[in-house]
């Protein structure tokens, strides 16, 4: 659509911008603050530099949440982008049972994120949880609370049953976007399954896939509430991600200098990785 | 044909073993949570629910998560409607910038804003208040009601407008009584999504409430650490905490598709 520029529209927008401005800008420049300064209380600041950055970039702690963090990321998007979209593929495409699938599949998502943490505990639990009892019974020893790989097993698994739905949902509406006379054309063309697959959906449904691995890769490096209910970041540290060290940082220590740098740098990692990620993509749709 | 749809069955299944895990806990009594191991009640019992619809703290935690979840989501929508037809509809200095501004505080991680939220609604004197956590909220709700509703927007063709003005419909006239109806869809998974994430954070919600405000959300935690091993009573407030969710997934389910379609969310 053909836009006409009118500088007064800057008007429709100043509600937006500065609710925005007094939510992000305040907050982000404390944060600033803290991250260049020293402070022993009594509101007296003393320039530290980058000290803190320094210090945060340079800890072991910082690195090792940093490298779980990645990893964790790394598998649930393995997992969660082909299950979804195969899910989508071998959904019905009309009749009544389209929008039960979608209100059942949609249930996860609505569900608050601390009552996640909770089902998944009160699930996986060796001796009383249905999960956690079943697998002992197949012989295997489980137990979340002890053993990190029963803790990483169970934090992936309750990843994929909660945000596997977001993947599905969005290449399903992508999917039934696609009009009829595509299919018949290649049905003309004597066109198999898997050229169909290729030649006509996967085409169709870059954008919708390239929203749905932005969304799940910020998402699932930002995760907290539900693994903080699940496993509070243990057992040791084994799932102690980014938020959750941040969180232990400032709220739990005050150490607000070390905390601020490193949510700068947290900041910056996801809005780098966003950004590269988003003109990879874009790159490849123009060619 | 059949294999093809075994697979969403299978992962619906998968999708309701862990809630009715819950459900079930829920309606059990603590002796039969600990000592033993059951797939249905044995003694069905209501009294996990009784406690909470009669517990002031109980209660008070669903009618302040309530409060603020409104709040926020009128309160996003109504912002983010003039902002997504100035986007849709004309261009302006600083127009592209501004919108990936709005959108890079998506990707604000809220463990980053935690401590300086909780300092700043202290000075302006809204701690402990629904509206601290709303407002707090339009953090990240904001940016999506206006990229969604600007979706909608931009589909819209501009002849209804032109064609208003001509009818002699003043710039509020049309946009309320002609603009609003045409794209209420929109508005409708709009306000689904700003609902959804408000309901869901906690974070953030905990930390900018103490007593007055406190959402269910933090009830349950609190419960969970301090009084040991009620399994049943935090079943049945997670249980309580899916309905809500629930019923707004069935009222809007057909428009979710065509708002996901646009690929906005």
């Amino acid at each position: 659509m053909k836009k006409t520029v009118n500088q007064k529209a800057w008007f429709f927008v100043l509600p937006v911008f500065l609710l925005v401005a007094f939510n992000a800008i305040i907050p982000l420049m404390t944060v600033v603050n803290f991250a260049f300064q020293e402070t022993f209380g009594d509101n007296v600041f003393t320039w530290s530099g980058t000290l803190w950055f320094e210090q945060v970039l340079h800890s072991p702690r910082f690195h090792e949440a940093l490298w779980r963090q990645i990893i964790f990321t790394s598998i649930i998007l393995i997992i969660e982008i082909p299950l979804g979209l195969a899910i989508a593929l071998a959904m019905p495409k009309k009749g009544p049972w389209v929008s039960v699938c979608l209100v059942l599949m949609a249930l996860p998502l609505l569900i608050p994120w601390n009552v996640v943490g909770a089902m998944w505990n009160i699930f996986a639990l060796p001796d009383i949880g249905l999960l956690g009892r079943t697998i002992n019974g197949l012989g295997i020893d489980y137990n979340y609370t002890r053993q990190p790989g029963s803790a990483w097993f169970t934090m992936v698994l309750m990843d994929v049953w909660h945000w596997t739905s977001l993947v599905v949902l969005l290449c399903y509406a992508g999917l039934v976007s696609i009009p009829d006379a595509y299919y018949q054309a290649a049905k003309v063309d004597g066109a198999g399954r898997w050229a169909v697959f290729r030649y006509i959906q996967l085409p169709k449904l870059k954008h919708v896939l390239t929203i749905a691995i932005l969304l799940r890769f910020m998402d699932s490096f930002m995760i907290y509430t539900e693994a903080v209910v699940l496993t509070g970041g243990g057992p040791g540290n084994s799932t102690t991600f980014l938020s959750i060290d941040l969180v232990k940082m400032a709220l739990g220590q005050f150490d607000l200098g070390p905390a601020a740098a490193m949510s700068i740098i947290y900041f910056l990692i996801i809005l780098f990785l966003s950004w590269l990620f988003y003109t990879l993509m874009m790159r490849n749709e123009e060619n | 044909m059949r294999l093809k749809s075994l697979v969403p069955a299978i992962y619906i299944l998968f999708l309701l073993l862990p809630i009715y895990w819950l459900v079930n806990m829920s309606f059990k009594t603590t002796n039969e949570i600990l000592g033993s191991f059951t797939l249905w009640p044995r003694t069905f019992t209501f009294e996990n629910y009784v406690k909470i619809f009669t517990d002031p703290t109980w209660y008070n935690g669903y009618l302040n998560s309530l409060k603020y979840v409104i709040a926020n989501t009128i309160l996003s929508v109504s912002v983010a409607l003039p902002a997504a037809y100035a986007f849709s509809r004309y261009r302006f200095i600083g127009d592209k910038h501004l919108f990936f501004w709005l959108l890079s505080n998506r990707m604000a991680p809220a463990a980053v804003f935690a401590l300086p939220f909780f300092q700043l609604y202290s000075a302006v004197g809204l701690f402990d208040t629904p509206w601290a956590v709303a407002l707090a909220h339009t953090l990240f709700n904001v940016p999506l009601a206006v990229w969604i509703l600007e979706g909608f927007m931009s589909g819209v063709p501009k002849e209804l407008d032109e064609t208003a003005y001509v009818d002699g419909y003043s710039f509020p006239g049309f946009f309320f009584k002609i603009f609003v109806p045409t794209i209420a869809a929109g508005i409708g998974v709009a306000c689904f999504f700003c609902f959804m994430f408000s309901w869901v954070e906690l974070l953030l919600a905990k930390t900018l409430t103490s007593v007055a405000a406190k959402p269910i959300a933090a009830t349950m935690t609190k419960t969970a650490s301090s009084s040991g091993y009620e399994l049943g009573l935090l079943a049945a407030a997670g249980t309580l905490t899916i309905i809500p969710g629930a019923f707004v997934i069935y009222f809007v389910r057909n428009y979710i598709a065509k708002g996901f379609a646009l690929g906005r969310v």
